[in-house]
């Protein structure tokens, strides 16, 4: 029965929380963005290109923590040129999300091969390259104590501090967009941009400044993948897709950060379960194939999107690109 | 200064034509950087995709991939419809491949499995293509987020359908067993050959007929037939053509489907045409890509044919590159698709302006020097 417990439902919850990390800081990225009216597809891409800088530059520095604010400010030109394209010349932001996905998919085998002509990966990392778990206090001591106890010592416990920063995030992005002037503004400029262009606000410097946070989030995401998680190296396309699920978790969540946030959980946890079932057969079920349980988040996001539960409305002004004089 | 009017030349080839080239540019200062000539890549690339006849043939095949998910994309765009579901109703639609080829293939003549085969992989595309349609009509869920999502539930039913249902007992990889021989799509130096042409062998086959075929079809359909003239009406317009008395439902659906089924035709060049067998993942990317080659090609069929073997030169020869110059990966192609998507895409507008004020200086100073 304990053993029951552990392997299936503290492993795959300890798991869950690892993969929903980058899901989480994602979904709030594109939660900023999609909030002010810009459309990104382009997590997936800078998703990776984060991976990829921190890997970079963590390997050649030495430094983790230069490897991550590498990442943020990749993480920021690559928000600025879908601004650019976007915003300035009012691109298709679709278009320029998905220029933004294949040129990075290209750019980081290319870099990498050139710098470290490892086959597009970087080095393994070691040592201050990476970041570290963390040992909560008494994590040993209170792994002791049944059932609480491993909770507290195997999932809790045991991260990197990137971990716990992309959750920290969550609490201060909610405070950010709900209870500032700042939040309220960025709502405002995704649901009717005509009033806050009225109200003497610049529209074009509000989704900048979405784009800005976009930009950090989804670099701290992919320093996560690289040089925070158990991989600690970089690897062509690495992210693998989890940029667009947590655009389905950003749509979800319905646009708002907590219920994003289970959305990556459910998300994840699914991933999780997926990859512990593998080839396992359930008592009367059989085996399950991997296959079903990796499509259910996209099944589930199509099924919201739909209104077949609940209702999902995106913020009025997204994608549309805002004019301000009548031409 | 005098009122002149922009002719239509300097929106529809010039400021296309520069978008590209700022693509290229940008693309030889990475070439640059990686310590090879941009000169000397483009001759290894050229020598490899036009020097010698098999050369040749693979530029032709991948180009026929290319305008299959190009026109997909295309068809839906004059819709105001972003089909980015191509990769895969591709996908899916090679399962239809599959499934006539490994169940027909040995029972039937050529003549009826072929036909067949070409039915299936259009119906499996097309119907991978309808439900995101039908929601967006109905519905109103986004289109576009909708096939970003089919394309990852279509690659988890294919990898479920090529692991555990068409692989062959003991066999390790994610393949289908090899198609019967009366189900395949003739390769063209095959074809010439008893007519007394011997070219080299290359994976050229009769879908490279097929897609200018398509072609035609696309622009009889979008610009000579009144469904077509209805679903540009609808994308130019969506309330005007509904007060016209255009079934939005109906034109979403259609433009959707038949995309679809242009996507689901790749699956005829390279699975029929070219594998024998599915594989995992064969698309490959090739359904992006088409959003590349619409995008360069203006939505237009003739557009989107030179766009393809742009791309089918840049793949070819990308290739060549990867093969001769040790140390750089064929990816640098993907980097100038991601490039090309960006500046004629994305950042189509941003010359728009300096070019205008250009050619209109240009004029006044003629018109001053006549004077």
């Amino acid at each position: 029965m304990l053993e029951f417990y552990f392997n299936w439902i503290v492993l795959p919850m300890d798991s869950m929380l690892r993969l929903s990390t980058p899901l989480v800081l994602c979904a709030l990225a594109g939660m900023f963005s999609e909030r002010s009216g810009v459309v990104n597809i382009a997590l997936e891409g800078k998703l990776l290109a984060g991976a990829f800088a921190a890997a970079a530059t963590a390997a050649v520095t030495g430094s983790a923590w230069a490897g991550l604010f590498a990442a943020m400010a990749t993480g920021i030109v690559l928000a600025m040129l879908h601004g650019f394209a976007t915003i300035t010349h009012r691109g298709d932001q679709i278009v320029s999300g998905m220029a933004i996905n294949i040129l990075v998919a290209g750019i980081t085998v290319i870099l990498g091969r050139f710098w470290f002509g490892q086959g597009g990966q970087t080095p393994n990392l070691q040592g201050n390259a990476r970041f570290e778990s963390i040992d909560f206090i008494g994590a040993e001591f209170i792994s002791n104590i049944p059932l609480i106890g491993p909770l507290y010592s195997e999932v809790l416990s045991g991260h990197s501090l990137m971990l716990y920063l992309a959750f920290v995030m969550v609490p201060l992005a909610w405070y950010l967009l709900f209870k500032t002037r700042f939040g309220l503004r960025l709502r405002a400029v995704g649901e009717a941009p005509a009033a806050v262009d009225t109200a003497g606000i610049s529209v074009t410097w509000l989704r900048y400044r979405a784009l800005i946070i976009c930009g950090v989030l989804t670099g701290i995401a992919g320093a996560y993948l690289s040089t925070g998680s158990s991989t600690a190296q970089f690897i062509p396309n690495m992210s693998a897709g989890k940029g667009y699920i947590a655009l389905a978790a950003l749509i979800f969540g319905k646009w708002r950060p907590v219920q994003a946030m289970m959305g990556c959980f459910l998300f994840g946890l699914l991933e999780a379960y997926a990859i512990r079932l593998q080839g396992t057969e359930i008592p009367g079920l059989g085996t399950i194939p991997v296959q079903f349980i990796e499509m259910v988040p996209y099944v589930l996001t199509v099924i919201l999107l739909a209104g077949f539960i609940g209702r999902a409305n995106p913020p009025k002004a997204i994608g549309v690109p805002y004019v301000k004089e009548r031409e | 200064m005098s009122q002149h009017k922009i002719p239509g030349w300097v929106n529809f080839a010039l400021i296309p034509v520069l978008n590209v080239l700022l693509a290229f540019l940008v693309s030889a200062l990475v070439f640059v950087y990686i310590d090879i000539s941009p000169w000397s890549a483009l001759k290894v690339m050229w020598q490899g995709a036009f020097g010698y006849d098999e050369g040749w043939g693979y530029t032709l095949y991948y180009a026929t991939g290319f305008i299959f998910t190009g026109l997909a994309v295309a068809v839906a765009f004059h819709a105001q419809l972003f089909n980015i579901g191509g990769e895969g109703q591709a996908y899916v639609a090679g399962l239809g491949v599959a499934l006539i080829s490994l169940s027909l293939g040995n029972v039937l003549p050529a003549i009826l499995v072929i036909p067949l085969v070409i039915v299936f992989s259009g119906l499996f595309g097309a119907s991978w293509a309808f439900i995101p349609a039908y929601l967006q009509a109905k519905r109103g869920s986004h289109i576009v987020i909708t096939t970003i999502m089919f394309n990852f539930i279509g690659a988890s039913l294919m990898g479920y359908m090529l692991v555990e249902v068409l692989k062959p007992e003991f066999s390790m990889a994610p393949e289908s067993a090899r198609f019967p021989e009366a189900s395949l799509i003739p390769k063209i130096y095959e074809v010439l050959k008893p007519l007394g042409i011997e070219l080299t062998p290359s994976p050229l086959n009769l879908s490279f007929l097929f897609a200018l075929v398509c072609c035609v079809f696309v622009w009889l359909f979008v610009w000579n037939t009144k469904w077509g003239y209805e679903i540009r009406a609808f994308g130019a317009n969506p309330s005007a053509a509904k007060y016209a008395g255009v079934n939005a439902v109906k034109v979403t659906v259609m433009a959707m489907m038949i995309s679809g089924m242009l996507a689901g035709f790749f699956a005829l060049n390279t699975v029929s045409g070219e594998m024998h067998q599915l594989k995992l993942n064969y698309v490959a990317g090739f359904g992006f890509t088409g959003i590349a080659v619409a995008l360069m090609g203006r939505n237009h069929p003739i557009g989107i044919v030179m766009a393809s073997l742009l791309f089918g030169f840049l793949y070819q020869g990308g290739a060549e590159l990867a093969f001769e110059f040790p140390g750089v990966d064929s990816k640098i192609i993907v980097v100038l698709q991601g490039l090309i998507i960006l500046f004629c895409g994305a950042l189509e507008y941003m010359l728009k302006p300096y070019v205008e004020k250009l050619y209109l200086a240009a004029v006044a100073k003629k018109e001053v020097s006549h004077a």
